[in-house]
């Protein structure tokens, strides 16, 4: 079942996320990308509904984008956090939104951050953050190895030791796991780990 | 013939023109001035207070400076029910900006969310478009110190030094003249009070007829801070506007 997890290294922070489409008992898809690249510094790693999920991360970004049309600046982190924050908390007494956000950026000012805003809108500035059954395990292992330091290879290997104990004790662990970056340099995918690979869809 | 086209704020006159509009800038030209000078720490607004009299009431508020939020304020010229009304608008976008955000808002989003209430009154109607121009001094991460001047029809620009209201060519040639880039605060004031003495009606200048406020950062914060009348007379000696006590009695 879903796992979405993140933290802030030394001048990075990183998100990853399980890529598995379900419904009911059914696997429908095991490449689908949650971490929505939100602006040029930010990634918004979501699970929950999916529908919820595509919708509220598109409205976000469109959103976020406006803004730095109309005001020629970004917003940043922060602000994009609280704004998120603030569209959940709205929906949440209409029409709720069934969604939990990682949100993680970098400002030139503030350096790297990461943000939990969960489906009834609380928000919280984290160094390290889990949604989704994998959390049981990906927080318990950020809690033992996790340093404010670290550099991208030590918070790869912590992101992967957490991807395998997701994958050897959750009973309905995804089989794969996507993973994307955020740094001075912008916001990217670094990297997938795949233990299945979809078969290829032929041409319609 | 032209008085066809003067009783509609938003209607053409054939050589192109909005009249209410001119005509609310030109009572502006008649209101007291109010000078903006930006420095390299700081923003300088100093402004002409009209209405003096022994018997009026002296409030403990200001007359022409407003402070907007934390790290905006404004000075006015025109009418100053209309300013309210405009103030009071700016006061709440700002605050609704932080609700969203929870940051300051950016200046000029500030001036412009402002100046789009203006214009709507020059297109969509209303009786008569507001009779203000504003100056707007503020600070914020993205862009520093800004200065920034409104006029009724909705236009606004951001500017080194700007002067508003009565005789405001003047002062503007004025300021043009004398204007260093690397000016600094106390320098501004300087400056700010040698123009408007040069440009007021009134032959001298004291605190009463002056408002001066600045905005600067002092350990990390924005300020807003309006000049006592006390320390305003002093600055007033020191720059040689006013005579000392003894030579004018």
């Amino acid at each position: 079942m879903e796992s979405v997890f993140g933290l802030v290294g030394k001048d990075f922070a990183i998100v990853a996320a399980d890529t598995s489409a379900v419904h009911s008992i059914l696997v429908h898809k095991t490449n689908e990308d949650k971490i929505m690249i939100l602006d040029s510094h930010k990634l918004m790693g979501a699970s929950g509904e999916t529908g919820d999920r595509a919708q509220f991360t598109e409205y976000i970004q469109k959103n976020v984008a406006l803004y730095q049309f109309r005001n020629g600046i970004p917003l940043t982190t922060a602000a994009a956090a609280n704004f998120t924050r603030g569209e959940l908390a709205t929906a949440l007494r209409k029409n709720p939104y069934m969604v939990n956000i990682i949100l993680a950026g970098y400002d030139k000012e503030t350096g790297p951050s990461l943000y939990f805003i969960d489906y009834i809108a609380s928000l919280h500035k984290l160094d390290k953050a889990a949604f989704g059954y994998g959390s049981y395990f990906a927080l318990s292992m950020m809690d033992r190895h996790y340093r404010q330091d670290m550099t991208v290879e030590e918070a790869i290997e912590l992101v992967d030791k957490c991807i395998i104990e997701i994958r050897s004790r959750l009973v309905v662990a995804p089989p794969n796991f996507l993973i994307k970056i955020v740094d001075k340099d912008g916001a990217r995918e670094y990297a997938w780990r795949e233990s299945i690979k979809d078969a290829p869809v032929s041409a319609a | 013939m032209s008085r066809r086209y003067d009783s509609r704020t938003t209607i053409f006159s054939p050589e192109g023109r909005l009249y209410q509009v001119e005509y609310a800038m030109e009572a502006i030209g008649n209101a007291g001035s109010a000078i903006g000078i930006l420095s390299t720490n700081g923003v300088v607004l100093v402004g002409e207070k009209k209405v003096t009299s022994k018997l009026l009431q002296t409030s403990a508020s200001t007359e022409k400076m407003y402070k907007i939020d934390d790290h905006v304020a404004c000075a006015v010229a025109g009418i100053m029910s209309d300013a309210n009304i405009l103030i009071n608008t700016a006061r709440v976008q700002a605050q609704r900006y932080t609700y969203a955000y929870q940051e300051p808002m950016p200046v000029e989003q500030l001036v412009q969310s402002l100046c789009d209430t203006k214009q709507g009154y020059t297109q969509f109607g209303g009786l008569r478009p507001f009779g203000v121009s504003f100056l707007f001094a503020g600070w914020d991460k993205n862009y520093g110190f800004q200065l920034y001047m409104s006029d009724p029809s909705g236009n606004y620009s951001g500017w080194k030094a700007a002067a508003i209201g009565a005789n405001n060519q003047a002062a503007q040639s004025m300021l043009k003249q004398d204007y260093k880039d690397d000016i600094t605060r106390d320098e501004a004031v300087d400056l700010a009070l040698k123009v408007l003495s040069k440009t007021m009606d009134s032959t001298s200048l004291t605190s009463e007829k002056l408002e001066l406020a600045e905005v600067f950062v002092s350990n990390g914060k924005v300020k807003y801070q309006v000049c006592s009348p006390e320390t305003l007379s002093k600055l007033l000696l020191k720059s040689g506007v006013t005579q000392p006590a003894a030579e004018t009695s």
